[in-house]
């Protein structure tokens, strides 16, 4: 096997590893403020993927689909928030998580409803279509320019996160939110903000992803066990474990996809068992979270 | 129906009944088994009754683990599935009789709860409905994968039984009501195991397990050995369920394996009731009779389960039967 078709194979994976790092990135920004796991993640994937088929389709531009469908999953999931998870919190953390997976049930159901069963294809943009040359061989463009969007994705929130008061409030009200409360913050309007920012980022995941696969009602199911798969692996709440993670995920599915294609499903579930048994906290967990 | 006076060290003497005591409480299996045995008559068609037997013993088997244990899996499709799998593979690849293939099934579906649940319970909490999903996709994706024992996308054919002889009588499979009875005897008899096990000093355990995991570990109980064994006993419950359909449909569609079978038994367990006897069996009943009923006039009943679902987490998150003995012992 030469090393060009492996190299090729590699970004392929980070490319592949780089759509998961957003959805799970959503997951464990939510997990670690809220406290409660998403199961509509998947779900909002792919009402994310179908929002920017819409927007693209109704104004003609990638661009705009990109720019729009995450922001406006990302105000639908702030209303999800408000309306139904809100109730919940004073109860134990299986009742959001159920809540949340009724409500990827009736997401999938609805979008069947209103563009049909069928897969959508949905093709890049004619600036982002064709190769370039790395050096070591010819690489899809697109691919590229979803490693260069998630990269800026990370460095914002990254900013965000560890450079702006907005970051601090954050970080203290994962720490803990009672005393958040006793200082003077809003908690429950930032449990909002973060509910609708990691709802973005999923969004976001699903319309750069709806170019390299299908579009289906349930594309978001295999996505979902995937952003789990990538958190456990990378440790219950740590953003650098979700980022890690993904990007090993990715590049050991296409990996695998390139010397044994029929263990490309499997793998990444295998390795997920293997962590379980020697480090049950993953490689960036604090034990005593999760495990 | 808190339980935490049972978490004793050593539970001495009877074991306490769990649960509300009265006359239903008592004769619970034998009320059981009488619905049962009317079901087919009052439902309006048999196919929804024995689909309310099956799927009514897979929700008593997940139950056992998010009712009475409360741990919350996401992944029991792997046990129903691989039940109805190993069952169908017995017959079709060993050439097995319909009883050593149950047996197959059954046996076979304990041994991936065995696995699963002891990567599983590694965990805690909420991470454990996502193990616990991710290592049931793991199984779905290796009988996707594995076409030539368990074929493919196209599900396992080719093992219809026409009929089974038992103690010197010939069932026939091919009349309906026939095979009713017969899947149920064995439904029955799951059903009184269930009981026994609820009644035993391990059905209060679990239950301490659930209310206080700290103080039930405080009290000397082995929480893990606890948890495991309860997830075993309800793989293979569910497993036992996943025989019956395997005998029922003479298919095993890969759906058995999917997610969505997973999600299914979550929805009747919840909308019946968790960690009540007959919630379970009330919600499969409610979840097959919307769809039946619902899908006459919409192909799309599964917005109307959703949404009755996510109303019930809301407003009514002991479900119906919990709801109810909730009224009756307040009143």
């Amino acid at each position: 096997m030469d090393l060009e078709l492996i190299l090729m194979q590699l970004f392929s994976g980070l490319a592949l590893g780089a759509i998961l790092v957003m959805v799970a990135l959503g997951l464990t920004i939510i997990f670690g403020m809220l406290g409660i796991v998403n199961f509509a993640h998947g779900a909002l994937f792919m009402v994310g993927a179908y929002a920017g088929l819409w927007i693209a389709s109704l104004t003609g531009s990638f661009w705009w689909a990109l720019l729009v469908a995450p922001i406006a999953v990302g105000a639908f999931g702030m209303l999800v928030e408000r309306v139904l998870i809100r109730p919940l919190y004073k109860r134990t953390p299986d009742d959001p998580l159920l809540l949340t997976f009724g409500l990827g049930y009736v997401l999938v159901e609805a979008v069947r409803i209103t563009f049909g069963t069928d897969g959508i294809p949905f093709s890049a943009p004619d600036a982002l279509q064709g190769v370039v040359d790395l050096g070591v061989g010819y690489f899809p463009l697109y691919r590229l320019f979803v490693l260069g969007v998630v990269a800026v994705i990370l460095l914002l929130l990254w900013i965000a996160l560890e450079k702006t008061r907005f970051g601090l409030i954050v970080r203290a009200g994962a720490r803990d939110p009672l005393i958040m409360r006793v200082l003077g913050v809003d908690v429950s309007r930032l449990w909002l903000l973060v509910f609708g920012l990691g709802v973005g980022l999923t969004a976001l995941g699903g319309v750069l992803a709806a170019p390299m696969r299908n579009v289906s009602p349930e594309m978001g199911t295999l996505v979902l066990a995937e952003a789990f798969v990538v958190t456990v692996i990378g440790g219950m709440g740590s953003l650098l474990g979700a980022v890690v993670a993904g990007l090993l995920v990715g590049v050991a599915v296409s990996m695998t996809a390139l010397f044994a294609p029929e263990m490309a499903t499997i793998v990444m579930f295998a390795l997920m068992a293997l962590i379980l048994l020697v480090r049950p906290q993953g490689l960036f967990g604090r034990p005593g979270v999760g495990a | 129906m808190s339980s935490t006076s049972h978490a004793a060290p050593v539970p001495l003497g009877a074991p306490q009944a769990v649960g509300a005591p009265g006359v239903l409480s008592r004769w619970r299996v034998p009320l059981s088994i009488a619905v049962l045995c009317i079901l087919p008559w009052v439902l309006p068609s048999q196919a929804l009754a024995v689909n309310v037997l099956i799927y009514g013993l897979f929700a008593v088997g997940y139950n056992l683990l998010f009712g009475y244990t409360g741990l919350l899996s996401f992944g029991h499709a792997a046990f129903f599935g691989g039940g109805a799998y190993l069952t169908g593979m017995a017959i079709v690849h060993l050439g097995l009789g319909w009883f050593p293939a149950m047996l197959v099934g059954v046996a076979g579906s304990s041994v991936l709860a065995a696995v699963i649940g002891a990567l599983s319970i590694r965990t805690r909490g909420i991470y454990f409905c996502m193990v616990t999903l991710a290592l049931s996709q793991l199984v779905y994706y290796t009988a996707l994968q594995a076409s030539n024992w368990t074929g493919g996308e196209n599900g396992l054919r080719g093992f219809t039984l026409a009929k089974a002889d038992v103690l010197g009588l010939t069932v026939n499979l091919l009349d309906p009501t026939q095979k009713y009875y017969f899947l149920m005897v064995f439904a029955a008899l799951a059903l009184w195991f269930v009981s026994r096990v609820l009644n035993s000093p391990f059905g209060a355990a679990i239950e301490a397990v659930r209310e206080n995991e700290t103080r039930a570990r405080a009290c000397g109980y082995d929480v893990e050995r606890t948890k495991l064994l309860s997830f075993i006993l309800s793989g293979a419950l569910c497993g036992v369920a996943g025989t019956l359909s395997a005998i029922h449909l003479s298919i095993v569609p890969l759906d058995a394996l999917h997610y969505h079978t997973s999600s299914i038994v979550v929805m009747m367990t919840m909308l019946g009731g968790a960690g009540s006897f007959f919630g379970p069996f009330v919600g499969a009943l409610v979840f097959l009779l919307i769809e039946d009923v619902a899908s006459l006039w919409t192909s799309h009943w599964q917005l109307i389960v959703g949404i009755v679902f996510i109303l019930f987490v809301l407003f009514l998150p002991k479900g119906i039967w919990g709801t109810l003995i909730a009224w009756r012992s307040r009143s």
